[in-house]
C-alpha cells in the first residue's frame, strides 16, 4: 500500500512537471500554429536561472521567481524576435525554434559544462512526510501545488478575462477574430509569455525534482510535453491536464513493476494505441 | 540559353562527370589546405569525405518526405538506428556473416517504418511531427536503457565479424566507395520515384491534400509509400554508417540526429534534387571542420565572451540554421536563382 501511495504521488509530480511544459505547448500551438521546439530551451533558461539565484544564496522561493522572470523575458524575446517577422509562414516558424532549441542548450553547456550540476535544494524542502503509510518526499507537494495553481490560473484567465476571451477565440477561428477588428497578434507575444514562464517554473522545479541541473534536462521534457499534448488533444489546456496525470502514473508505475526504462516506453504504446482508437486526442479536437 | 555551345553538352552530363570525379579521388595525392587536414587519398580525408557523402544521401531521403510530400517526421533518426543496430545485433549476438546481417537489418527498417508509419500517417500535419518523435525517443530510449545488455547502452556497441577488406584504416578507400555507392542509389531511388506516377501525388499531397482526396485518391497509402521508402533509405544508410564506423553509437537514436538531417536539408533546399546532398555535405564537412578548430590553439586564444559560444559546434550551426531560414528561404540550392533573379531586376 505504502508503495502505490509513493508510486502514486512521484507520478502525479511528474505528471505536474509534464502539464507545466505542456500547457503553454498547447496555447502556442492552438493560438498560432507553432509547435515550439524552443520550449525545451526555454524550460533549461529557467532551470540555469533558478539555480544560478539559488546558489547566489536567494532563497528557494525567490530564486524560482527570478528563473521565472527570466524564462518569461526569453520567451517574449523569442517571439517578438523570431516569431514575429515570420508571420504567416508557419513552417518557417517552426525551422527557426528547432534553431533555437539546438542552439540554447549547446551555449548552456559551453557556459556552465556539459556535466549536471548539483541543485541546492533547501533544507525545508529537501524532506520528507508520512501519508498512509507511505514517507513521501516533500518536493513532489511543491510540483503538484504549483501544476494546480497554473491549471486554475489558466482557467480563471482564458475564462473569465478579456484577454483570455480574445485567446480562446483566436484557437477557434483565428480568421474570424482578426476579421472582428482584434489584433490577435498582441495575443500571440501574451501566450508566448505564459507559455514560457510555465516552462521556466517547470525547469526550477525540475531541478528540485531531481536534483540537478543539465543542458539536456529541456529537451528530454519536451518530448513527454509532445506527448502529453497529443493525448489531450492539441490546443486544450483541460485535455492536458487529464493527459498528464496519466502519462506520469503510467510512466512512474510500470518503470516500478517492471524493468526500469519500460514505463517511457509504455507511455508511447499508450499514445499509439489513443491514436488508433481516436485520431483526435482525448478531448477529440481536431489538429 | 547564351551558354555557348560547347558547354552545352557539360550541363547535361555533369553529374556523370563528377561521378567519375568522386570514384577516382582516393587516388588522388591532391592536398587542398583549409579544408580538409591531409591529401584527399590519405584515410582520414576519405573518412570525412565518407561521411559527408552518406549524410549527403541520408538528408536526400529525408526531403523525400519533407520536401516531396510535405510530411514532417521527426523521427527518421529511427530507421537509420534500426538498420545500424539491427545488423551489429545480428553480427554481435548471432554470428552471422555480415551480408546476411545487413539484409536482415536492413528488412528490419522496412517492416519497422511500415508498421510505424501507418500508425503515425493516422495524424496529419504537426500531429503527425509529434507522433513520430514520440516513437524515436521510445527507441532511442530502449537503446541507453540496455536491455539485457545486448545494445551497449551509452557505450555504444562496436561492430564484430566484419570482412577483412572493410575493416581497418588501409581500406578506407572501399568504405568510402560503399558511401559513394549508397549515395547513387539514393539519388537515383528517390528521382526515380519522384517521377513516377506516385510521385506525382505526393507533389499534390505538399500542394494541396484537400484536393486529392477531391480528385478520388486516398492520400494515406500515397503517404505511407514514401514513408516506408525513406525509412529503407535511412536503414541503408545506417547499415552503411556501421561500416564507416565501425559500429553503433547511441546519439544516432536520438531527436537531436532528426534535427540535424532537417537542418541539412534546409541548409541546401528543400523540395530540390540536390539542394539536400549539398546540404547534408556542407553540414557534415561544417561539423567536423568546426570542432577540430574549437580543440585548436585559435580559438584557446579568444577572449571567453567569444571563445565559449564558438567552441560549441551545435551553437554554431543552430545559429547559421535561424540565420538560413530568415535570409535564405530556399536554401544553399535556391542561391543561383535568386542571384539571377537580383541581377534582372538590377
Amino acid at each position: 500500500m505504502s508503495t502505490v501511495v509513493l508510486l502514486s504521488v512521484t507520478g502525479l509530480g511528474l505528471g505536474a512537471l509534464y502539464f507545466l511544459v505542456a500547457s503553454g505547448l498547447s496555447l502556442i500551438f492552438g493560438l498560432m500554429d507553432v509547435l515550439n521546439f524552443a520550449h525545451g530551451a526555454l524550460l533549461s533558461i529557467g532551470a540555469y536561472a533558478t539555480w544560478w539565484a539559488a546558489s547566489h544564496s536567494f532563497g528557494y522561493p525567490l530564486a524560482l521567481l527570478f528563473g521565472t522572470a527570466v524564462g518569461t523575458l526569453a520567451s517574449v524575446a523569442l517571439e517578438l524576435g523570431l516569431i514575429r517577422p515570420l508571420y504567416r509562414r508557419p513552417r518557417e516558424q517552426v525551422l527557426a525554434t528547432v534553431g533555437v532549441g539546438l542552439a540554447v542548450p549547446a551555449l548552456l553547456s559551453a557556459i556552465w559544462g556539459a556535466d549536471a550540476r548539483t541543485f541546492p535544494v533547501p533544507a525545508s524542502l529537501g524532506g520528507t512526510f508520512t501519508l498512509l503509510g507511505a514517507t513521501v518526499p516533500v518536493d513532489r507537494l511543491v510540483l503538484i501545488g504549483a501544476a494546480l495553481v497554473v491549471l486554475l490560473a489558466l482557467k480563471a484567465f482564458l475564462g473569465r478575462t478579456r484577454h483570455g476571451l480574445v485567446v480562446r477565440a483566436g484557437v477557434e477561428d483565428r480568421a474570424m477574430v482578426t476579421a472582428l477588428g482584434i489584433d490577435v497578434r498582441r495575443a500571440f507575444t501574451l501566450v508566448f509569455a505564459i507559455g514560457g514562464a510555465a516552462a521556466a517554473l517547470a525547469g526550477g522545479l525540475a531541478g528540485l525534482y531531481f536534483g540537478s541541473v543539465d543542458p539536456t534536462q529541456g529537451s528530454s521534457l519536451l518530448i513527454f510535453g509532445f506527448v502529453v499534448v497529443v493525448m489531450g488533444g492539441l490546443g486544450s489546456v483541460s485535455g492536458a491536464a487529464v493527459a498528464c496525470v496519466v502519462v506520469g502514473l503510467v510512466q512512474q508505475f510500470a518503470n516500478y513493476y517492471s524493468t526500469a526504462g519500460l514505463g517511457d516506453l509504455s507511455v508511447v504504446v499508450l499514445l499509439a494505441a489513443l491514436l488508433l482508437v481516436r485520431p483526435s486526442g482525448l478531448t477529440g479536437r481536431l489538429a | 540559353m547564351n551558354v555557348p555551345a560547347l558547354l552545352r553538352p557539360l550541363r547535361r552530363w555533369w553529374p556523370a562527370l563528377a561521378l567519375v570525379v568522386l570514384v577516382l579521388l582516393p587516388y588522388s595525392a591532391l592536398s587542398l589546405p583549409g579544408l580538409l587536414d591531409g591529401p584527399i587519398g590519405s584515410p582520414g580525408s576519405l573518412q570525412l569525405l565518407a561521411l559527408c557523402l552518406v549524410f549527403g544521401a541520408l538528408a536526400t531521403g529525408y526531403d523525400l518526405l519533407l520536401g516531396r510530400t510535405g510530411l514532417l517526421s521527426f523521427g527518421h533518426a529511427l530507421y537509420f538506428a534500426a538498420g545500424t543496430y539491427a545488423t551489429d545485433l545480428l553480427l554481435t549476438q548471432t554470428g552471422l556473416g555480415f551480408w546476411p546481417s545487413a539484409a536482415l537489418g536492413l528488412l528490419a527498417g522496412v517492416v519497422l517504418a511500415a508498421l510505424l508509419g501507418s500508425v503515425s500517417l493516422r495524424m496529419t500535419g504537426i500531429g503527425f511531427a509529434m507522433v513520430t518523435l514520440a516513437f524515436a525517443q521510445a527507441g532511442s530510449i530502449l537503446v541507453e536503457r540496455d536491455p539485457g545488455g545486448v545494445t551497449g547502452g551509452e557505450e555504444g556497441l562496436a561492430a564484430t565479424g566484419l570482412p577483412g577488406w572493410l575493416v581497418g584504416i588501409q581500406h578506407t578507400a572501399n568504405l568510402y566507395w560503399i558511401a559513394l555507392a549508397y549515395l547513387v542509389v539514393t539519388l537515383a531511388a528517390v528521382q526515380w520515384a519522384v517521377r513516377s506516377p506516385i510521385g506525382r501525388v505526393w507533389e499534390g499531397i505538399r500542394e494541396n491534400e484537400r484536393r486529392v482526396e477531391v480528385l478520388g485518391l486516398r492520400p494515406y497509402g500515397f503517404k505511407l509509400v514514401a514513408f516506408v521508402l525513406a525509412g529503407t533509405l535511412a536503414a541503408l544508410g545506417g547499415v552503411v554508417y556501421l561500416l564507416l564506423t565501425g559500429g553503433a553509437t547511441p546519439q544516432a537514436t536520438t531527436s537531436d540526429f532528426t534535427l540535424s538531417l532537417l537542418v541539412m536539408v534546409v541548409l541546401g533546399g528543400s523540395g530540390s534534387r540536390w539542394g539536400p546532398l549539398v546540404g547534408g555535405v556542407l553540414y557534415t564537412w561544417a561539423q567536423h571542420r568546426l570542432a577540430s578548430l574549437a580543440g585548436s590553439g585559435t580559438i584557446a586564444g579568444l577572449p571567453s565572451v567569444l571563445r565559449v559560444p564558438l567552441s560549441q559546434p551545435l551553437f554554431l550551426l543552430g545559429v547559421l540554421f535561424v540565420v538560413i531560414v530568415y535570409a535564405l528561404p530556399g536554401g544553399v540550392a535556391g542561391l543561383p536563382a535568386r542571384l539571377r533573379g537580383r541581377g534582372a531586376q538590377a
